[in-house]
């Protein structure tokens, strides 16, 4: 496994352009998905996750989204500049997604076979017969029994761990190179969200793809991911390895998340909270986005001016933070004493 | 079966092997082709001021239990009795009362409040069709109640859509509050919410608890949040309680593979302990066609013949006096 770059996303932004007025889903978002590791993006509702996920596949409903800035190097072309009938190629080819919800995205009228024979036939020239077979072999894949009978079931019939299983099956068919996995199991009950983790895992090992995983669970993401990026209000709060992230968090969102997620083993009386609420797209606040919500700069009339922009604090440790450590230039530092502080 | 007519022991709800039978019906005749078994001799008992956790996967029958505790869903069989009433044989107007005494907070804050009405009118409704109070103590007990949730008086006139899923959970939580009920049946409180949002309600759920006295039927699938906030804890399988004890006792010495295998599929916000959990195999069997024997038994680790073949009963073990178990392995 070599570790070469598969996909960079550079400064991304994406609007929507609505009637209650202009939503800033994603602004300025850079990360890359290194060959055969996971990428995590974490984040609560509405902080811009999903419409990354959506960007890299040129699926924002336009209008009203429109991707305003950015670049997304896959491989060795930038999927912004390419064709609709290119991006054709890629999507579910090379680049595959899994959705959160496995009872809306799977088509209630087709077996699941002709659903995965459909996306086999279409990018590996292959006659039904052959498609027919690998859906079989699919099935067999993801460790669904019985898969010879069951290819001919309609998703009706399935439950919603197999229902994923079957997702899991048409997204790796085409031996995709990145497979988007959008809250993969959040819609499915906790013995089975294991089990469907596991056999990314699996799958992921045997074919050597990368996954960019799409949570708002920390859980999951400490147990599986290699990289992880927090984002928060339209922007990525903090960057770094899962294991820096988890052992020493330099954003105090990213702080405050982990504190607040209930532990087996918790004792006390109460949890620790995030006060306040995530922010609504149509009225980010000014400065730091978090900063309402923040322990630490929440009175500092910087925070409360100038949004912090992502930045290597330490090595391998990007934070958008004016009290992380190592954040601040010395000229800031003295920009600061002179203008902000009282 | 015991009579459980006073209430001065502590306990405040029994429940005894209480059933809930979906009939299955097809065809022209709509005959009757058999019974999902939702609740399928349920017993516990919550005594005042405690939290009851209710644990388990979907279609487990949890909450299909907590409805039928109100009569939401009539029960094909056991008893409930709740401060001395049976609520099972309640004529019309004791179960008028008994909805005064016992409340519900839903899972979803989006489709649990009517859209069309103000928070002000979710909120007092059931004041003024329990209690037909006057419009001005209405007001009165809406606002202080909103603001005891964490509200303003100002949210009054404002509609659902306006707040964010914590705040709307926050009127969810003023709704069944307002009435000032004995006991205060959760369903799944937070699992819709986010993470941030979760632990500011939950506190507020315990802090209400200690204000008010109140005692908490909680159901929830998420054993973290459960240990968090439950005194005792009953974990279920496929309409069944398989499990029952002190919520310390059940987490220091699970005993039930299913208990622990729940418990380990829990994911740790902690990178060391990557590789240390095991995914139990298979899925939920239908009610419809449960297994014979043991209902965990395809699943389980530990299963032999004799589990295969029979239930195993509800019993005391592993020393202490309140932790039952139904496994023949344990």
């Amino acid at each position: 496994m070599n570790n070469g770059t598969l996909l960079a996303v550079d400064n991304l932004s994406v609007h929507f352009f609505t009637e209650d007025g202009l939503a800033k889903a994603v602004q300025g978002v850079s990360f890359a998905i290194q060959e055969g590791k996971t990428f995590a993006l974490v984040g609560e509702s509405g902080c811009g996750k999903s419409v990354t996920a959506l960007s890299i596949m040129r699926l924002v409903p336009d209008p009203p989204g429109k991707i305003v800035s950015g670049r997304m190097k896959f491989k060795d072309e930038n999927i912004l500049d390419l064709t609709e009938k290119q991006m054709r190629q890629i999507r579910g080819n090379q680049i595959a997604m899994i959705f959160q919800e496995p009872m809306t995205s799977l088509n209630p009228v087709f077996t699941v076979g002709d659903q995965i024979a459909e996306a086999i036939k279409l990018h590996q020239k292959k006659d039904s017969e052959q498609a027919w077979a690998d859906s079989v072999e699919m099935l067999k894949g993801v460790g669904i029994g019985d898969a010879e009978r069951r290819v001919y079931e309609y998703p009706h019939q399935m439950s919603g761990g197999m229902r994923q299983r079957v997702m899991i099956a048409m997204a790796v068919s085409c031996q995709p190179d990145l497979i988007i996995a959008d809250e993969p199991t959040t819609a499915l009950d906790v013995t089975i969200q294991a089990q469907i983790l596991d056999l990314l895992d699996e799958l992921q090992r045997q074919n050597g793809m990368s996954v960019l995983l799409i949570t708002h669970d920390l859980g999951v993401v400490a147990e599986r991911a290699d990289d992880v990026a927090v984002m928060y209000a339209s922007r990525i709060a903090e960057k770094a390895e899962a294991k820096s992230l988890f052992q020493n968090p330099l954003h105090p969102y990213t702080q405050g998340l982990l504190k607040s997620v209930p532990q087996l083993g918790f004792e006390g009386e109460r949890l620790a909270t995030i006060p306040g609420i995530v922010p609504d797209p149509l009225h980010f606040p000014s400065g730091c986005k978090f900063h309402p919500r923040c322990p630490v700069g929440g009175k500092d009339k910087r925070c409360q001016m100038v949004e912090p922009e992502l930045r290597e604090a330490q090595t391998g440790r990007h934070v958008a933070c004016w009290y992380a450590p190592g954040y601040e230039t010395k000229q800031e530092r003295e920009e600061y004493e002179s203008k902000y502080k009282q | 079966m015991n009579q459980n007519t006073n209430s001065d022991n502590g306990l405040l709800l029994n429940v005894e092997n209480l059933k809930t039978y979906f009939a299955v019906k097809k065809g022209l005749l709509r005959r009757t082709v058999g019974y999902i078994k939702a609740v399928d001799g349920v017993s516990f008992s919550v005594r005042k001021g405690q939290t009851l956790g209710l644990v388990g996967e979907s279609g487990c029958g949890k909450t299909t239990a907590a409805r039928t505790i109100i009569r939401l869903i009539p029960a094909t069989s056991g008893s409930v009795t709740f401060g001395g009433l049976d609520v099972l044989k309640a004529d019309k107007k004791q179960l008028r009362s008994l909805r005064r005494r016992i409340t519900i907070v839903f899972q979803d804050p989006y489709s649990s409040l009517n859209p069309r009405m103000t928070v002000g009118d979710i909120v007092g409704e059931s004041l003024r069709v329990q209690k037909k109070l006057s419009r001005s103590r209405v007001t009165e007990q809406v606002n202080e109640t909103l603001e005891r949730v964490g509200l303003s008086r100002e949210h009054v006139n404002r509609y659902p859509h306006e707040f964010s899923g914590g705040q709307r959970q926050r009127i969810g939580v003023a709704r069944a509050l307002v009435l000032r009920p004995e006991l205060v049946i959760c369903d799944e409180p937070v699992s819709a919410l986010d993470v941030s949002i979760q632990s500011q309600i939950l506190n507020l759920l315990k802090d209400l608890q200690d204000d008010f006295g109140l005692t908490f039927l909680f159901i929830a699938h998420d054993l973290a949040v459960v240990e968090f906030f439950c005194d005792v804890i009953a974990v279920m399988y496929l309409g069944k309680i398989v499990e029952r004890a002190d919520r310390e006792e059940i987490y220091r010495n699970p005993l039930h593979p299913y208990t622990r295998a729940l418990m380990s599929v829990i994911p740790k916000v902690d990178t060391q302990r990557r590789g240390q959990r095991t995914a139990t195999g298979g899925e939920v069997p239908s009610a419809l066609n449960p297994p014979d024997g043991c209902p965990f038994h395809p699943r389980c680790p530990l299963a032999e013949d004799i589990c295969r073949r029979q239930m195993p009963a509800f019993e005391q073990k592993g020393g202490i006096s309140d932790h039952f178990v139904a496994c023949w392995k344990c």
